[in-house]
């Protein structure tokens, strides 16, 4: 079987096919309250985590374009964007979400990092929905796995492609264009249902409003129950980067030249 | 995404709803306001409100406790008290303007003007696409405004306005100007909203400030001015209508101020731990622990006020003399945090490349606007004691 008959032959086994359209697109969005890499980051006294305390979090910056993306699809055909987060603490992102346009959110309150665990959490709470798209972030802003989206596509049996820069809707299909290395692109036709994970800088995220913080007030966030799947991944160590040392050579040109050819011979480069 | 100086944990007597407003309006500013300031401030050339103005509006950072059905947010005043501290952890210029626009121009329209004068102004107002300015201050007239001079003569369907208004933020870029004159008839200070190109009204600019010098501030002269009646606020009669709008920006300047001494205090922070000298950080030393720990806790009691004052705002129960107590206090904690992190930062806080002697030189401007120091101790002065310190007859 060819690859895109075989992919054809998944949709229709998909169980998430919304058949009409005719309302515009039904979008779910997936945002993780994520710790900011730029807060205070200090390892657990186990060695196997991150201290919580000190940690700033807010939305993952990825799905600040991800969201973005669904509510200009919604606003431009019309539709509905579910967000939907993982994590006990997860309100103020959806709240955010909510109030920068979505329609309504589903929280999954339970407190995982493993790429497998979320999918699996949010597949599980997803899979009765109908749905034509699922945009999600490229990547975390924490773990960097860039892993929950294909992996909740692989569950899902969509479509679906990761680092989109851009998006058009052409009535079925999705017209995706991926980042490659080295700054090519590459441009992909997904059937719909489907998933794909953006890229920062596919749009320009708007700012929350107070009047779209009041207007999110009525929306639902609705809270799904599930207990937390078995995880294949066993972390045995974090630990910091190695500290950076630099130093700022002082004296005249011949004092400063001395120095640096004493530390470049240090280093055995020379 | 941002943390900011909150030793007592304030944050979590806030609601969602407001720390979501304070990320996104500290978003937006680190994104769009923030780079513009020093230049701005430096040269004189004063931010360009037209443009900042219509993005404020679109946040919602304007008029933001004025209803919905005047095409405002209708949030709290907690809220507004954020987006104040929010822009002045920036530049005092900005908080002047928002608590302007809100306070001096929207606030006196919603309460004492017309339905006619609210839809007509309250939606551009909000949305930043009109420009106002407040009319209070003359060139005799400061801390004592009931001797206003300006006058208001009834005359056919009008009213002739006649006086010259000092010291008044955006006075020479507002398209509407909220001036209060006294009506030489009955004696009473009345409020009108004049429009920019009425006949007998021009605006101008002062300039060669020492202080607030990313924000205009301007003079506007009524030569024989024509006001229409429509345009007179009907229910503004007496100064107590006229003072009631600055408790609206005293309550700004309440929040705001405790967001220039944060940046203040941050920026000294940050510096005494990289700057070295005597072989160590000077964040090693003593002095400059108890200079850095009394900026803390002036800073601390700060926030516990701004927001007490504001949880009293939003359930109609703060007093004057209770905003004017904030307003004093707080401004007195961003002038001594100003100053203290300005010496903190050695000769490098003579620079505008570093924000407290900005800040510093703005605040002064804070200090003396809205009621100054004085005046609020002696508003608090009377109130304890029950006995008016303000004025006395000298026998000369
Ligand atoms: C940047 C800036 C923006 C401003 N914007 C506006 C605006 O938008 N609208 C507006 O109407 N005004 C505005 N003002 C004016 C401001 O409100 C006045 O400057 C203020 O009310 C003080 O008045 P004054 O400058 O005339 O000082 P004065 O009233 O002359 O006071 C001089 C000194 O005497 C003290 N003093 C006065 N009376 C007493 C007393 N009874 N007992 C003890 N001490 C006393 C004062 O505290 C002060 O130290 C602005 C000022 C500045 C600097």
């Amino acid at each position: 079987m060819q690859l895109k008959e075989y992919l054809l032959s998944l949709k229709k086994e998909s169980p998430n096919l919304k058949v009409d359209r005719g309302g515009g697109m039904k979008v779910f969005v997936l945002a993780k309250h994520a710790a900011d890499p730029e807060s205070e980051i200090k390892v657990s006294s186990d060695g196997k985590n991150v201290e919580t305390s000190g940690l700033i979090f807010d939305i993952n910056d990825w799905d600040r374009y991800a969201i973005e993306e669904g509510i200009r699809i919604k606003e431009k055909i019309g539709g509905e964007v579910v967000v939907v987060g993982v994590g006990k603490n997860c309100d103020d992102t959806l709240r955010k979400c909510l109030a920068m346009g979505a329609d309504r959110a589903i929280k999954i309150p339970v407190d995982t990092n493993d790429a497998y665990q979320i999918a699996e959490l949010i597949k599980k709470a997803i899979e009765k929905e109908k749905f034509d798209l699922i945009i999600a972030g490229y990547m975390s802003q924490d773990m960097n796995y860039s892993l929950v989206g294909a992996l909740l596509a692989g569950m899902l049996n969509l479509p679906f492609a990761t680092a989109v820069t851009s998006l058009k809707i052409d009535g079925g299909k999705v017209v995706a264009v991926r980042e490659l290395e080295g700054g090519y692109k590459e441009e992909v036709e997904l059937q719909i249902p489907c998933l794909i994970t953006v890229q920062s800088g596919i749009n320009e995220p708007r700012y929350v409003s107070v009047m779209g913080i009041k207007r999110a007030r009525t929306k639902e966030i609705r809270e799904v129950k599930l207990e937390l799947p078995p995880s294949a991944v066993n972390i045995l160590k974090i630990y910091p980067p190695p500290i950076k040392l630099a130093e700022i050579l002082t004296g005249d040109a011949s004092q400063i030249a001395a120095k640096i050819v004493e530390i470049v011979k240090s280093r055995g480069l020379i | 995404m941002f943390k900011s100086t909150d030793f007592y944990c304030i944050d979590e007597l806030l609601t969602e709803e407001e720390r979501l407003i304070r990320n996104s309006v500290r978003e937006f500013l680190e994104k769009e306001v923030v780079q513009l300031i020093s230049e701005a401030w430096h040269k004189e050339e004063p931010l360009n409100f037209r443009e900042i103005g219509k993005k404020f509006g679109k946040i919602g950072m304007l008029g933001t406790f004025i209803p919905e059905e005047y095409e405002c947010p209708g949030m709290n005043y907690t809220s507004f008290g954020i987006i104040c501290q929010e822009v002045e952890r920036v530049d005092s210029a900005l908080r002047s303007f928002v608590a302007v626009t809100s306070g001096l121009v929207m606030y006196p329209i919603w309460k004492y003007g017309s339905e006619e004068q609210r839809k007509k102004y309250l939606p551009k107002l909000a949305r930043g696409e009109i420009i106002g300015c407040f009319g209070m201050t003359e060139p005799d007239v400061g801390s004592d405004p009931a001797s206003m001079r300006t006058s208001a003569k009834k005359s056919g369907d009008g009213w002739i306005l006649n006086g010259t208004k000092t010291w008044i933020s955006e006075a020479d870029i507002a398209d509407i100007a909220v001036v209060w004159a006294r009506d030489v008839d009955d004696g009473r200070i009345k409020g009108f909203i004049v429009e920019k190109g009425m006949q007998g009204f021009k605006q101008a600019a002062i300039v060669k400030k020492g202080s607030m010098r990313a924000g205009g501030v301007g003079e506007l002269y009524l030569s024989n001015c024509r006001v229409p009646e429509e345009n007179r606020l009907p229910d503004a009669v007496g100064l107590r209508t006229a003072l009631s709008c600055l408790d609206q920006a005293r309550f700004g300047i309440a929040w705001g101020a405790i967001g220039a001494a944060i940046d203040c205090y941050e920026t000294a922070l940050n510096y005494a731990k990289e700057r070295r000298q005597f072989g160590a950080p000077i964040a090693a030393y003593q002095l400059i622990q108890a200079k850095l720990v009394d900026m803390l806790a002036e800073i601390t009691k700060g926030q516990l006020i701004a927001w007490r004052l504001g949880r009293l705002m939003d359930v109609g129960k703060a007093t004057p003399e209770q905003i004017s107590l904030a307003k004093r206090n707080n401004v007195r904690v961003a002038r001594f945090c100003a100053r203290t992190a300005r010496e903190i930062l050695g000769a490098n806080g003579i620079s505008l490349d570093y924000s407290p002697i900005r800040h510093m030189a703005n605040i002064e401007s804070v200090y003396t606007y809205e009621g100054t120091d004085d005046i609020h101790t002696l508003i608090l002065g009377r109130y304890i004691t029950g006995i008016q310190a303000f004025r006395r007859e000298l026998q000369l």
